[in-house]
């Protein structure tokens, strides 16, 4: 069984090595292989492969600027948006790759679910946060329908018994870490089945930070869940994999327990014990 | 015992001080000499302009019969007649066939004087006849002169007799202008933007087009006036001194204003807005539509507000497509010759008689009034909807 540290400093991890979780009860949901991606002359990523595996948790962990951004924005194509952007290589999900020219990236997004650093509400009421993108797929018509799956993505997403009387209250008006959840609840409003959260805690206080945790927790009962994240006992805590990223490559990737406890790689262990970075 | 060190202010610290002292005092100076300076104007026009708004009323007995609708002089006492206003005289046959019934009566009414009585008593002229002052006299000790506020300024157009010239046909040509530059310019100018901030890609000749359009921002007004008479009037064949024309040529300058405007609109909306709607899977228009839009839209009414009311004050490219003509009666379609208000007043401002003078005054006040509202919008709808995200 793997221990859950919740308060504990990984920079002095004194858990006892578990057993390397069996991989092969892991499916793979996303697999990507070889991408690399440039921003103009510059490259970002250097041909990295990683297997994101279902209902689990992975994060990215890494210094600033060392591609793990980049990688998690490959996985939803949101880095098309980016003006001067050149990708290469794989991303392979339910079977096809995503930057195959039949693929639609809007189509797309809406099975890939993302959850930004800084949360975003839309300058709407909560209520309108949530429906607004079932209703542009065309996933709900009836306003019955709508309102039970509004209820439900903030039930799921912890924030129902807040905000359940000022549904009507504009989504900004919640403190930052209700905020978050708001994303989180809007992102799992047209049921994707992966879930990309770009450092989703940064912005938020610890007592927030604990709440949003215990949901990510939650969440991967149904969702499967990459996080990029700086703080490296929030990957221990919520991460069933951990990859570390150095200037656009990885240098490993296993499950959280080994990378911090056991890691094979030096640069690995001298992020993690804080010698570097 | 310590180390020397002094808390007093040192010599170069005080030189510091002085230097900034000075500067300021530089400051202020400037501020200073632009409100002495807008004081001055204001005070000025309002000096003059102030008695535009009122205007001498003499009270008279209207005849109506046979002979005065002919002979409209005579309607009134023959030593009255000549003090009355010439527009009231041609009026009378108006009056008749608007009601009948007037035949053969007589009424008391209060009747605009002629200019030259109206400033003789608001003292700016000192040139009425001996006979015609001693009668001015005569009827103001019988309390039968006065002052009413100048209705005609606001409801009639322009006119030859100055006691008659008012502003209305340049406010309707004013707005059916306005209404063409909106028209026109606001969608073509909010859909550029669009365009250049949301879709274009970044490369030489987007970056052309930029740097242009600021650049024609800047452009003397007068050339837009060039513009419009070879493309407008001369190619396409617009009607000259039109609504139409003066309207197209307005927006050719109102444009550059609400494209610049509106793209620091949309670039003051976070990107994160953006990313959030289609990472929930909304396409770029939809984000645009749903999410960017509402948020700059403060930003593009202002900035809207502002461009249609530079294009309301300016008169050099009018001047260019003969929107500066003498037009009495207020034009009823866009293809009409038409006046604006700076137009109008760039004419009565070179009207020869006296009372010309302080209608100029008055036009001034009236559009600086009108300019003053408009903007005073423009900051309210800022500050009524700006948000924070």
């Amino acid at each position: 069984m793997r221990t859950r540290d919740l308060t504990g400093d990984s920079t002095q991890v004194v858990r006892v090595p578990t057993m390397e979780r069996p991989r092969v009860n892991q499916s793979t949901k996303m697999s990507v292989s070889d991408l690399a991606v440039w921003y103009g002359e510059k490259q970002a990523l250097h041909g990295v492969s990683l297997d994101v595996y279902e209902n689990e948790v992975t994060a990215l962990i890494g210094p600033s600027g060392c591609g793990k951004s980049t990688f998690l924005r490959c996985l939803n194509r949101m880095n098309d948006l980016v003006p001067g952007v050149r990708i290469e290589g794989e991303v392979v999900f339910e079977d096809q790759n995503i930057y195959a020219s039949e693929v639609d990236v809007v189509e797309l997004r809406s099975h890939i679910g993302m959850v930004f650093q800084k949360p975003n509400p839309f300058p709407k009421s909560i209520y309108e946060n949530i429906a607004y993108a079932p209703k542009i797929l065309g996933q709900v018509r009836k306003r019955t329908d709508m309102d039970d799956l509004v209820e439900r993505s903030l039930k799921r997403a912890g924030l129902w018994e807040e905000v359940k009387d000022r549904l009507d209250a504009p989504g900004l008006s919640l403190s930052g870490g209700q905020q978050q959840r708001l994303c989180i609840a809007r992102a799992i409003a047209v049921s994707p089945s992966v879930l990309l959260m770009d450092e989703p805690c940064s912005a938020l206080d610890p007592v927030a930070t604990a709440t949003v945790e215990q949901l990510i927790d939650e969440l991967k009962e149904n969702y499967t869940i990459v996080i990029v994240t700086h703080n490296l006992q929030q990957a221990a805590r919520v991460a069933g994999y951990t990859a570390f990223f150095h200037l656009g490559n990885i240098v490993e990737f296993s499950d959280t327990d080994s990378l911090f406890t056991h890691p094979r790689e030096k640069k690995t262990e001298d992020y993690i014990t804080g010698r570097y970075g | 015992m310590s180390q020397g060190i002094s808390l007093q202010p040192s010599r170069q610290l005080r030189r510091r001080y002085r230097a900034e002292r000075r500067f300021k005092a530089y400051c202020v100076g400037a501020l200073l000499l632009s409100i002495a300076f807008l004081v001055l104007f204001f005070s000025d026009m309002v000096r003059q302009g102030h008695s535009a708004f009122i205007q001498t009323e003499i009270q008279a007995e209207v005849t109506y019969n046979e002979d005065t609708v002919k002979f409209t002089n005579e309607s009134v006492d023959e030593s009255i007649a000549p003090l009355v206003s010439r527009a009231f005289f041609r009026s009378i046959p108006r009056r008749v066939d608007a009601d009948p019934s007037l035949m053969g009566t007589t009424e008391t009414l209060w009747l605009t004087a002629t200019a030259d009585v109206d400033q003789y008593r608001k003292e700016y002229s000192d040139r009425l006849e001996p006979e015609m002052q001693s009668t001015l006299e005569r009827l103001e000790s019988e309390g039968k002169v006065s002052y009413g506020f100048n209705k005609g300024l606001f409801t009639s157009g322009d006119s030859k007799i100055p006691s008659n010239a008012g502003l209305w046909s340049a406010f309707v040509g004013t707005f059916y202008v306005m209404l063409v530059v909106l028209a026109v310019s606001f969608p073509i100018g909010v859909a550029t933007a669009i365009y250049l901030e949301e879709f274009a890609p970044d490369n030489r000749f987007t970056q052309g087009v930029e740097i242009n359009i600021n650049n024609l921002a800047a452009v003397p007004s007068i050339l837009f006036g060039l513009l419009g008479l070879a493309i407008f009037i001369n190619f396409f064949g617009v009607p000259r001194s039109s609504a139409l024309a003066g309207g197209l040529t307005l927006s050719l300058m109102t444009l550059p204003v609400i494209i610049i405007s509106t793209r620091a609109a949309l670039r003051a909306v976070p990107q994160n807005i953006r990313q959030g709607a289609q990472a929930v899977g909304a396409s770029r228009w939809q984000a645009i539509r749903d999410h960017v839009l509402p948020l700059s839209l403060p930003g593009i009414l202002t900035g809207t507000i502002i461009g249609v009311a530079q294009a309301m004050g300016e008169t050099a490219p009018l001047l260019l497509i003969g929107m500066i003509a003498y037009i009495p009666d207020a034009p009823t379609s866009m293809t009409e010759a038409a006046t604006v208000l700076p137009a109008q007043i760039f004419t009565w401002a070179g009207m020869p008689e006296r009372a010309y003078v302080s209608l100029t005054a008055a036009g001034i006040l009236v559009l600086l009034s009108l300019l003053i509202t408009l903007n005073a919008t423009a900051v309210i709808l800022r500050n009524r909807f700006e948000r924070r995200w």
